[in-house]
């Protein structure tokens, strides 16, 4: 039982942060670390020095062009480039829809998407959940009807991340009304160019445009498309979010995120004297920290399993469900560290060339919009509540 | 990093569940508790002879060595056990400061007896105005002669009317609050002056008020440099609470799998009750703090080898503070998911839940140690 990183991980540990140091553009971690918006540009710059790097990719093996790190490495450069404030790779190529083409993909599919993936010229969205099918997935309507070489698609994507950018979408698909709903879903690559795609923004409640709608309206997808075989579709969704999950501790955010909490309380005054010095606001951030070092040893355990079977087990719900209840108590603990200045809605001030005046202090203005926002992290990805039903029936047996 | 048990942990692992499986059965130990107020002689016999006695000892000092993962193979399985015999006072505590702090003389009396289970220790260092806060310490020792002579009050002193001696914090110097001047005494338990008012405890072990009225002891009865025991204590009350973390969890693992059996086997509206989803996602909340809690006993095992005892008392505080508070959950949650049977003498769940409530209450509570943590966090620099 060791819990020290051994020494070659400690120099991998060097290795990152020097690199991360050098390559990291500051005003792009200056714009993560003080909640700005970010741009598609912004994303890619940082997913292209990665990629430059060849560390884009740090779950892939070596054979697709990841660096065939061990589940400690990954977590260690995660660590690092959240500390570093560097804005997070998005996962829906890299991490979710990857995966599923390394697996179950045919060689062309793996030839054409993997490479563009990595270099960032491909930017992915989800395509899972419909108006009607959030939990429950496996009803989903949106239909792929075969006509020669080509599905012709209609239904209705929702939730989707930052598809207002995306270049693909893999979606869930059904080609099937036979036996079980499970039975008939296929996993299908579609072009956001194809004519019949349609983008609609979803405004949300803290007023910015993360997520949209996507409709499918007799768009043609030619075949070769099909990922797998037709109504299998289930088991590669199924296999996609047991990846997914791995990662959602956020053990390093989280941490960033905690140490910017403190900075925030020690600045701010409550009767005239450190924010800090109120016992019962610093007891909650206590309480938090406490529990992000519960679940980081956590995540280290289930890593270090992970290491030895290669296989996400459903003690990944574990995390997903700290995870996401973590971040928003860090959200939470933000916005209310600034007291009333939480109230004020000055839109500019999240774009990172406004040089107007700021209302309160100069950091205020995310952080209700965060909080807000952040009540996603409990339902997205397979709610909290959908993560207890895995774990009562896969680890407990119930 | 490596969280895999090595060859030698899984056997010392296999040793003591045996053990207990075989000779500290539930209804052995109520039995043995009925018959009167001493706890086993015999148990401790044959825990000395399986050498566990001797984990964390020193093996020049005749112990089997050892380190705190050791502890905490030894304490999960005890908890888990409800074992009421000295173990922490004696050799967690007991031993523990006197490998810590003791001279050669001190070390050679005390610890090859304890590991043979021949002598008890127990440590006396709370006190009743202290509540936990460990540096806060009236009694007080004064120079008499080429000795000491001791007056004062230590409260809730676990197993004090078995123990030999009684390690004693007093203070050389000094005010009650101060870090310095507080020194460490080895007091014979017979000696004259010493007062033990002992009683049982909730969960059926056995703890005593102790009165020092003017007891004298040689200066070789003192443990370490004058004045400077807090440092000591300090190291005392972290490896006790990592071992605590450690039983805590077995208990919480214990409450878990027989609260997850219930729900499989107890039937109302003509179903198992595992199946009504309501329960279900209060059995995986369940476990989810398990399986963070032993990740906390883990990081605090793992805390005592470090050489910053600021670090060190951090991460036993953080394991403490979330193992209190997930072993709460566990215990109230295991009893309600029972039902009324849960409630009951005749059921094991309700003395692992009483057990972790004792355990919370020792040393200082989850709110003790998350506030410890939050005035570390005060202290922090930017």
């Amino acid at each position: 039982m060791d819990l020290e990183y051994s020494a070659g991980e400690r120099a991998f540990r060097d290795e990152v942060r020097a690199f991360v140091q050098r390559n990291l553009p500051a005003d792009l971690a200056a714009k993560v670390q003080e909640g700005k918006r970010l741009s598609r540009d912004d994303f890619l710059r940082w997913h292209r020095i990665l990629a430059g790097q060849g560390w884009v990719a740090p779950g892939w093996p070596k054979e697709f062009g990841g660096p065939g790190w061990t589940p400690v490495q990954q977590h260690i450069f995660d660590e690092e480039c959240s500390a570093a404030g560097a804005p997070f790779v998005l996962p829906f190529g890299v991490r979710m829809v990857a995966p599923v083409i390394q697996r179950f993909g045919n060689s062309a599919q793996k030839e054409y998407f993997l490479p563009r993936i990595l270099s960032g010229e491909h930017w992915w969205c989800q395509g899972y959940s419909e108006p009607g099918s959030g939990s429950d997935l496996a009803s989903l309507k949106t239909r792929a009807v075969r006509q020669g070489d080509h599905y012709v698609v209609n239904g209705q994507k929702t939730w989707n991340t930052l598809g207002q950018y995306a270049d693909w979408i893999f979606c869930l698909v059904r080609t099937g009304t036979e036996g079980k709903p499970q039975e008939g879903i296929s996993f299908l690559l579609i072009d956001m160019k194809t004519p019949g795609v349609t983008v609609r923004p979803i405004r949300t409640l803290e007023g910015e445009h993360e997520i949209n709608e996507i409709w499918f309206e007799d768009a043609k997808v030619p075949v070769a498309n099909l990922v797998g075989e037709e109504n299998k579709g289930w088991t590669y969704a199924k296999f996609l979010l047991g990846h997914e999950r791995t990662g959602i501790a956020g053990v390093g955010r989280s941490k960033r995120e905690l140490a910017k909490l403190k900075e925030i309380a020690r600045r701010e005054r409550s009767g005239g004297r450190p924010l800090m010095e109120d016992a019962r606001f610093r007891d909650r951030i206590a309480q938090v920290e406490i529990e992000i070092l519960a679940l980081e040893v956590t995540n280290l355990r289930v890593l270090s399993e992970e290491g030895k079977q290669r296989t996400p087990g459903p003690e990944a719900s574990i995390l997903k469900v700290r995870g996401s209840e973590i971040q928003q108590s860090l959200s939470e603990l933000m916005m209310h560290a600034v007291g009333q200045y939480a109230l004020p809605h000055v839109r500019e001030a999240l774009d990172a060339d406004w040089t107007g005046e700021p209302v309160g202090p100069d950091y205020a203005a995310p952080l209700a919009g965060t909080y807000f926002n952040f009540r996603k992290t409990s339902i997205y990805s397979g709610s909290n509540e959908i993560q207890k039903n895995i774990i009562s029936q896969m680890i407990l047996g119930l | 990093m490596d969280f895999s048990l090595a060859e030698e942990r899984r056997l010392l692992q296999d040793t003591i569940k045996r053990y207990v499986s075989r000779e500290y059965t539930f209804e052995q130990r109520r039995k043995r508790l009925a018959a009167g107020p001493e706890f086993s002689r015999e148990v401790w016999k044959g825990l000395a002879e399986l050498g566990v006695l001797g984990i964390g000892i020193r093996e020049d000092d005749g112990g089997m060595g050892g380190d705190a993962f050791d502890t905490m193979i030894v304490m999960e399985a005890l908890g888990r056990a409800l074992v009421v015999e000295p173990y922490l006072s004696s050799v967690v505590l007991g031993a523990g400061v006197v490998s810590d702090a003791g001279n050669d003389a001190q070390r050679a009396a005390w610890l090859p007896a304890i590991a043979a289970g021949e002598k008890l220790l127990a440590f006396a260092h709370g006190e009743a105005a202290a509540r936990y806060a460990t540096s806060f310490v009236e009694t007080r020792a004064a120079r008499k002669g080429n000795g000491w002579k001791l007056d004062g009050a230590k409260a809730v002193v676990l197993h004090a009317d078995s123990a030999d001696a009684l390690v004693v914090s007093a203070r050389t110097g000094g005010s009650a609050a101060d870090r310095e001047g507080i020194s460490l005494f080895l007091v014979d338990t017979k000696a004259r002056g010493v007062g033990i008012r002992a009683y049982p405890t909730q969960d059926s072990a056995r703890a005593a008020e102790v009165r020092l009225d003017g007891v004298e002891v040689g200066d070789d009865m003192r443990l370490g440099a004058e004045g400077q025991a807090l440092p000591h204590i300090e190291r005392a009350l972290d490896r006790a609470n990592a071992a605590l973390c450690a039983e805590a969890i077995g208990i919480v693992e214990a409450l878990n799998e027989a609260t997850l059996e219930y729900l499989k086997t107890r039937k109302q509206f003509g179903q198992p009750i595992g199946r009504f989803q309501v329960l279900q996602h209060r059995m995986a909340d369940m476990t989810i703090k398990a399986v963070e809690a032993r990740s906390m006993a883990i990081l605090a095992a793992s805390a005592m080898s470090s050489a910053d005892p600021v670090e060190r008392a951090r991460r036993v505080s953080s394991a403490k503070a979330f193992v209190g508070q997930a072993a709460r959950f566990v215990g109230q949650q295991a009893i309600q998911l029972h039902g009324a049977i849960g409630m009951t003498d005749e059921l094991v769940v309700s003395h692992w839940f009483k057990r972790l409530a004792m355990i919370d209450v020792t040393f200082g509570d989850a709110d003790h140690h998350l506030g410890r943590v939050s005035d570390m966090i005060l202290a922090e620099r930017a």
